[in-house]
């Protein structure tokens, strides 16, 4: 479908493509990724004329694009960008019927089209064709962005960081939506972006681009197994170790390692007087040898204390424990399934390692799912 | 004599020297708009001859009306030509600048979305840029316009008429009333001029762009 033959392009003395060959298929997601300034956006535009190469041959459909106008050439290739760039002079339903307008369609097709399209996003016709650009969201802004390039239908579509902008929960609606509109419409798509969740999520093929050259294109799963070099593995990062998507995390991973801990024999006044200068309700109580013994509430010293005696008598041992070498999973479902709102995590000597809050596995789910969280 | 007495007494004669006034601003207006707004798009696609160019328009913006007029006096003679032509040159400057800086403050990101898409340069031009900066090419013919309501009344000194004739014989004859008949028209003219280019402004000014400009 698209066919890169040796392409190169420099500006002044700087080269930013290098030599480029890559053939992407009839009907395939194709991804490319790569620190800035590697040539990705470049590589896009080239194809359709945006920029023009100083040598070397593009080919779709097996001719060659410079024998084409440049014009008719992008009318019939969708594009996508990061800024949206929606003219704010128009509704929503002329910006999407520009280019059926530009190629002459009639009038009542280019409305039909705009309807079909709006539908396909979820955006009745009635409420949204006659919006101006300004009114609308940033997503709902991207999603017409999107409809725009499809509307005379072409076979491919680049993209451009074209969700780069988004903030991560809308991001990742239209990363579906696109992704069910390319199976569902079969278009070739073209997409740059620096982010490997969203190459992972989308691709069929990752073309990995670095210094201007390809360094590895694969499907995301031949990517993960093999990386082909410490640029690919860096960027490839959390998804590293992961045989079905989630990284293997144990419950060390994510505890609490500042515990408050006294030993059994301490006396009530002691402990109240450590909880209200550490502002915590509860404290971990261990045996002679450091071990764990169990824990101990404020309600129940104040409840049932009296001062001057030994704590152990006013112990609890229902606080769940977990293995700190056992995984994330199975401390997860302790944690939930437990009515307390921490579960103790021991080293393998029966000695405290930390603790597990609800908070703190929100948040290293959090972690998970969208990378680093506040 | 008070001054309405004055006024209903010389009613015809102030009637036409505002007549006169209007084809002034008028016809300078409407040349300068003809030559400004094609050399300003011109010059947002040559951008190497913008700074000469607005420089230049910018200089002839600070010669002195009268030095100005007293060139076109001697070179061309008296009468509507020499003072049109003084006139437009004022009037270029401003609808000029806001033409070209309109056009190229046009956010990079429409024009790369309307090439891309498959808009030719002269679709891309009047679909996309000329819409986009229509306000603040409108702003400009407004301050050319009520600018040259009042240096139209320096016209009077070369024959060209309008209501500086009435100033400069007030002045000559420490007439008040002369004076007056011929400021205080030409004054609210400029007032009715700018609220009606204001509100041309308003009606061009595509929907989708007024909210953000509040």
């Amino acid at each position: 479908m698209i066919k890169f033959q040796n392409v190169s392009k420099s500006y002044g003395h700087t080269a930013i493509l290098k030599n480029i060959s890559f053939d992407i298929n009839q009907g395939e997601f194709a991804v490319l990724i790569g620190p800035s300034g590697c040539g990705k956006t470049t590589t896009l535009k080239t194809i359709n004329r945006l920029i023009e190469p100083d040598s070397g041959t593009i080919f779709i459909d097996g001719k060659d694009i410079t024998k084409e106008n440049p014009v008719e050439l992008r009318r019939s290739i969708g594009y996508v960008i990061q800024q949206i760039g929606l003219f704010p002079n128009m509704t929503v339903e002329q910006n999407i019927s520009i280019v059926p307008k530009l190629l002459k369609y009639p009038k009542e097709k280019c409305q039909e089209i705009v309807r079909d399209l709006l539908a396909l996003v979820d955006m009745p016709y009635e409420e949204n064709a006659h919006k101006y650009p300004t009114e609308l969201s940033g997503g709902q802004q991207q999603r017409i962005g999107v409809l725009r390039a499809l509307a005379a239908s072409p076979p491919i579509i680049l993209m451009d960081e074209p969700f780069g902008a988004l903030d991560p929960i809308t991001r990742e609606s239209l990363q579906e939506e696109i992704k069910q509109i390319q199976k569902k419409l079969k278009k070739t798509i073209v997409f740059v972006t620096h982010d490997m969740d969203e190459a992972i999520r989308l691709a069929d093929t990752i073309i990995f681009m670095d210094n201007g050259k390809i360094v590895q294109m694969a499907s995301p799963e031949e990517m993960l197994q093999n990386p082909a070099d410490s640029i690919v593995k860096s960027f490839l990062g959390k998804h590293m170790d992961n045989g079905d998507g989630a990284p293997k995390l144990f419950a060390e991973d994510f505890m609490k390692t500042k515990v408050f801990k006294v030993p059994k024999t301490s006396r009530t006044l002691e402990c109240i007087k450590l909880m209200s200068s550490k502002d915590v309700n509860s404290l971990v109580i261990l045996n002679d040898d450091d071990t764990y013994f169990g824990t101990v509430t404020i309600e129940d010293i104040k409840a049932l204390g009296k001062p001057g005696k030994e704590i152990a008598e006013l112990v609890t041992h229902d606080v769940i424990t977990v293995g700190r070498k056992e995984d994330a999973q199975t401390a997860f479902d302790r944690l939930l399934s437990s009515k307390s709102n921490y579960i103790i995590v021991l080293n393998e000597n029966q000695t405290v390692a930390g603790l597990i809050t609800r908070t703190s596995m929100a948040k290293a789910l959090g972690e998970a799912l969208w990378g680093e969280v506040l | 004599m008070s001054f309405t007495e004055f006024v209903s007494k010389n009613y015809n004669e102030i009637l036409k020297s505002l007549v006169r006034h209007i084809e002034l601003v008028g016809i300078s207006i409407l040349i300068g708009i003809l030559i400004s707004i094609p050399l300003g798009i011109f010059l947002t696609r040559h951008k190497r001859v913008a700074g000469p160019v607005l420089a230049l328009a910018g200089t002839i913006q600070t010669i002195p009306g009268l030095v100005m007029l007293g060139f076109a006096l001697v070179l061309i003679g008296i009468g509507m030509l020499p003072a049109i032509i003084v006139l437009t040159l004022y009037a270029i400057l401003p609808i000029l600048r806001n033409t070209y800086t309109g056009i190229t403050e046009v956010d990079k990101s429409y024009t790369e979305a309307s090439r891309g898409i498959g808009m030719t340069n002269m679709q891309t031009l009047f679909k996309v840029e000329i819409p986009i900066a229509l306000p603040t090419i409108i702003t400009g013919i407004r301050l050319s316009t009520v600018y040259i309501v009042s240096w139209a009344t320096l016209a009077g000194l070369i024959g060209a008429g309008g209501l500086g004739d009435l100033i400069w014989t007030g002045l000559s004859t420490y007439n008040t009333k002369y004076i007056l008949a011929g400021a205080v028209p030409s004054a609210i003219l400029a007032f009715i001029l700018n609220g009606l280019i204001g509100l041309l402004e308003r009606i061009l000014t595509p929907r989708g762009l007024r909210r953000s400009r509040i």
